[in-house]
């Protein structure tokens, strides 16, 4: 049984928890959270981490040269880097529309690149 | 071949070159960095003394004293800002009465009219902040603040606009004598030259001992400063000095022409003559000596602190005059304080000694004097405003929001003659990035100008120095 | 002749017009100094704003579109690339831009959105060289979000602030080495999800009370001087340490941006460096409110919204004439433990269901609770199990509660409570 103290970022609380792993059941237990969602994120934390990705790419012909994007869902925590090796390949074109996908299942995520904002 | 080839673009070069463009005459300033008035004349207190300070019979008392009216003219020509105020040296216990009255004494010496030994009373009328244990203060009339760094610039524009040449980037290496006169030769070519004048501030022993046996030695003396808002520049209405003691003259108060409030410099002897850094300790030092002057001086609003370098020479006065063992070459040399007081009458000297060794120059007929003016948006009337933007839709632009000042205006100050090249000196030149906020908003639309309006790409900008690159390069590999 | 001039169009301004709108006011105009709209969220291209109004976690540039949009949609007035010069104590508003030229224009209220500004090098005194490569935060953001250049490679970012953390992040994502991140004060200045997601994630080490006092270099960055700080505040002499870097990043705080408001003559709250506003978010000048960041500095957007959205609608009040002027003021005042409390003063008379009371607390607390006393008298207790300066705390009070006695000072205060 090995225990990791983290804490809580689902609310602005920011609650202290304690997720134990019970290695033999393969199980996870949660003290110190104030809710059932500070549970779910505590086991999440340890077991399976995602991240939303949030980046640039290059855009042209529009009066910015960057244009601001993100995984549409939240990805595996491991694989940012991956991701953002794909990222810094991407151009594209203006006009973009916000919530455009630029980029589908990026880095095997299941994730798609989309653009957060309208531009051109 | 060059008539006269001035080394150094600081005050001095700049205003020899510019005295100097009056004649049929082929004049080249060599300076080795990257913009003019980028060491001493950048970072001082900006002061047209009275006269006082200096030993009678000084070089630096006679020329003080003959330079100080005559900035009036020169600031009017060149559009440079200048305010006269009243200056006062305060005295805090008996020794500093006696020290005072031992000013004024030698202030009437030196030929001063403006000054007088003025009461606790009307210390306090004249300044209500001040710390209320003053007994009394000497008083002059004449005092002036002025932007020294716009000085030089409008003073290198003004000789170029009257065909002078301007060098940047051209450190001398070394000078050759030869049978006409000299050649010198810098990291980017040579220049022949008749005539040499020597303004290379605190290198101008080096320079010196190029052509002329070690006669001075340059020592610079480092003095630190804050720049307070300008909410906090009506604390004070006069440039108010302590009393001098061994340690040099005290810590100055004083509003600077553009409004802010100005407190420092401490005084010390460093051996690295481009050592501009300053240091937490001396700071400390400047607030708490400063504080006998105010002593509610309102630190939380410091927008910079900075470093100026004087050009101590070893002699106690200014080196001015031709080197003994190297006809023509023309030392200008030890312009610490009261340099840019005297600046205008040093100028018209090494002008009339030029003249006298060469025999003389013919007058040119075109000799233009007046700069054209620079458009202050922000001080400008409400029609004259909309003029403003009519003629030119960047007026209408504000890029830095501290100081309101207008892509217009910085576009200007890029294509004139001896225009800004560097973040810093556009800021110099017209003060974006001077406020409150130091550039945070602005910094990078001024960049994007310099790279647009000459013709760089925007990783090329630099800060100030050659060296100084802003950004690394563009995200995404590109 | 306008109803309204907002001035800003960052999240503020387009909140506060935007629900003047909604509230029957039809001639307004938004001015915006930068190119476009939305002020400092185009470049908060990370995600986490929303949860409070949206329910849904955005990005920066996210949130603002769909203010963007919606302004639009309404047909709201702006004017991009326009700088107020000065608004004057009979509501004359001047401003400039290159198309318009000099404009100035009459308005019957005035809505203040400016935001907020960072503090610079100067404020905080760092001594030493003045090379390139120091830069605060959100500029740097700006290069790297908006520009798309990298401001160095390797950095160490003074200031735990969310800006500064984010950028961490940010940096390293692009390729960048952050060494550290610096905090001057014993305890974080970020949210905790900053923390923990834009330094833990990518082992970046977080130095609480520790500060830079020099930079080295002469043309570029090359290294800093870090020290620690003890309880009092103070340099621990011994403690300094060289640390090579090319960058220096400066989150070190945000200052309400007020040269309008004090030149038009507008009492500033010393405690927040913004207007004093009552419970309308109308200013000590009649008819000129003010909202988000201008007031106090918020760490949440959608605070920023609630707040500018009731701007707004005071605004359309008191060009209806709702709003009574004379009415009896309640002053807010911050007790111990808590920094500053916006609003300042409460009209009892003029609020229509309760009122929502913003403030921070001075350090870090756990286990305690938020007093409210009328008079000296406690009126509410909230228990809190943890409290940091970086997070808003937020006090609702109804009507009822204020009205119930002739209340003249409401404080609030931290206490501990025993376990």
């Amino acid at each position: 049984m090995n225990s990791t103290q983290i804490i809580c970022i689902v609310c602005p609380m920011g609650c202290h928890l304690e997720v134990a792993h019970d290695s033999a059941s393969g199980t996870y237990s949660v003290s110190g959270n104030k809710c059932s969602r500070g549970k779910e994120y505590g086991i999440n934390e340890l077991s399976n981490p995602t991240r939303v990705v949030t980046s640039t790419v290059v855009i042209e012909g529009a009066h910015l040269k960057r244009l601001p994007v993100k995984t549409n869902r939240p990805i595996a925590k491991g694989k940012m880097f991956e991701c953002m090796k794909e990222i810094d390949k991407v151009r594209v074109i203006a006009p973009v529309k916000m919530g455009q996908i630029i980029l589908k299942d990026i880095a095997g995520t299941g994730a798609d690149l989309i653009a957060t904002r309208s531009m051109g | 071949m060059y008539d006269v080839v001035i080394i150094g673009a600081g005050i001095m070069g700049t205003f020899i070159a510019r005295e100097l463009s009056r004649y049929k005459l082929r004049i080249a300033v060599l300076e080795k960095s990257n913009d003019v008035a980028n060491a001493t004349t950048k970072a001082n207190s900006a002061i047209v003394h009275s006269g006082y300070d200096a030993k009678v019979g000084s070089l630096k008392a006679k020329f003080n004293v003959l330079g100080n009216p005559m900035f009036d003219k020169v600031c009017e020509e060149l559009d440079v800002p200048l305010r006269r105020i009243d200056s006062l040296v305060l005295a805090f216990n008996e020794d500093e009465m006696t020290t005072i009255g031992e000013l004024y004494e030698r202030g009437i010496s030196n030929g001063l009219k403006k000054i007088t030994l003025i009461d606790k009373e009307q210390v306090a009328s004249l300044e209500p902040n001040l710390n209320k244990t003053v007994l009394g203060a000497l008083r002059t009339t004449d005092c002036g603040i002025v932007g020294p760094f716009e000085l030089a610039v409008a003073l290198a524009e003004n000789a170029m606009d009257n065909g002078a040449e301007l060098f940047l980037n051209n450190e001398v290496k070394s000078i050759d004598k030869v049978s006409e006169g000299y050649i010198v030769h810098t990291n980017e070519g040579s220049y022949k030259a008749k005539y040499l004048v020597n303004c290379a501030g605190v290198h101008a022993d080096e320079i010196n001992n190029m052509v002329a046996k070690e006669s001075f030695r340059i020592k610079p003396r480092r003095g630190q400063y804050f720049v307070l808002d300008k909410s906090a520049g009506n604390l004070v209405n006069s440039v108010v000095f302590q009393c001098p003691t061994s340690m040099g003259k005290g810590v100055l108060v004083l509003p600077t022409v553009h409004g802010n409030l100005l407190v420092g410099p401490d005084s010390q002897d460093i051996d690295v003559k481009d050592n501009f850094d300053t240091t937490l300790d001396d700071l400390e030092n400047v607030k708490l000596v400063a504080r006998k002057t105010i002593i509610n001086i309102p630190f939380d609003k410091v927008i910079t602190s900075f470093v100026g370098l004087r050009a101590t020479p070893d002699t106690g006065d200014f080196v001015i005059g031709e080197a003994g063992d190297a006809k023509g070459f023309i030392n200008v040399a030890g312009i610490e304080s009261p340099g840019l007081s005297a600046s205008p009458a040093i100028a018209l000297h090494v002008v009339e000694l030029l003249k006298s060794i060469s025999g003389g120059f013919e007058e040119k007929k075109d000799f233009n004097p007046i700069r054209r003016k620079l458009t202050r948006f922000y001080e400008l009337s409400e029609q004259e405003k909309t003029e403003a933007i009519k003629r030119d839709p960047r007026y209408g632009r504000v890029i830095c929001r501290c100081e309101n000042i207008t892509e217009g205006e910085i576009v200007d100050v890029i294509h004139r003659k001896a225009g800004a090249r560097t973040v810093d000196g556009v800021k110099r030149r017209t003060r974006p990035g001077m406020g409150r906020c130091q550039g945070g908003f602005c910094g990078p639309r001024v960049i994007e100008i310099l790279s647009r309006e000459l013709g760089i790409n925007m990783l090329d900008v630099v800060k100030d120095g050659v060296s100084s690159k802003i950004l690394d390069k563009e995200t995404k590999g590109i | 002749m306008y109803d309204i001039i907002v001035i800003g169009g960052g999240p503020a301004g387009l909140a506060a017009a935007i629900e003047a709108k909604k509230n029957g006011i039809d001639s307004i105009l938004v001015i915006e100094r930068d190119r476009e709209l939305g002020g400092i969220l185009q470049q908060c291209i990370h995600n986490g704003f929303g949860l409070h109004v949206f329910k849904e976690e955005l990005t920066g540039p996210e949130y603002a579109e769909k203010f963007i949009n919606e302004l639009k949609e309404l047909g709201i007035e702006y004017k991009l690339d326009s700088m107020v010069l000065n608004i004057t104590e009979d509501k004359k508003v001047d401003f400039i831009n290159s198309i318009d030229g000099y404009v100035s224009v009459k308005t019957k209220a005035i809505i203040l959105a400016m935001g907020c500004r960072e503090r610079t090098r100067g404020a905080i005194g760092i001594a030493g060289a003045r090379p390139a490569g120091v830069f605060t935060a959100g500029a740097a953001q700006r290069f790297l979000n908006m520009e798309g250049y990298m401001v160095g490679k390797t950095v160490v970012i003074l200031g735990s602030g969310d800006i500064g953390l984010i950028m961490a992040r940010r940096l390293t994502l692009e390729g960048a080495k952050v060494k550290v991140v610096l905090e001057r004060m014993p305890h974080p200045g970020g949210l905790t999800r900053n923390i923990v997601q834009c330094l833990d994630d990518y082992n970046i080490p977080l130095r609480l009370a520790h500060t830079v006092t020099s930079i080295k270099g002469k043309d570029r960055v090359e290294g800093v001087t870090i020290v620690a700080i003890d309880k009092s505040g103070s340099i621990i002499p011994g403690s300094e340490e060289y640390m090579e870097c090319d960058t220096l990043i400066l989150s070190v705080g945000l200052i309400p941006e007020n040269e309008l408001t004090e030149n038009a003559g507008i009492a500033i709250d010393p405690a927040t460096k913004g207007a004093y506003v009552n419970e309308a978010m109308e200013t000590s000048q009649e008819g000129v409110f003010a909202c988000g960041n201008v007031v106090h500095v918020h760490d949440l957007v959608d605070y920023v919204t609630e707040e500018s959205r009731l701007a707004g609608r005071s605004a359309a009040r008191y060009i209806n004439d709702e709003l009574r002027a004379s009415a009896k003021a309640v002053r807010t005042k911050q007790g111990n433990g808590i920094g500053y409390i916006v609003p300042q003063f409460i009209r009892t008379e003029n609020l229509l269901g309760g009122v929502n009371l913003f403030m921070r607390v001075r350090s870090v607390y756990s286990n305690s609770k938020l007093v409210v006393k009328a008079d000296g008298r406690i009126i509410k207790e909230i228990k809190r199990s943890h409290m940091i300066p970086s997070e808003m705390e937020r006090v609702q009070l109804s009507k009822e509660v204020l009205a119930a006695a002739d209340i003249k000072e409401l404080a609030i205060e931290v206490m501990e409570v025993e376990q």
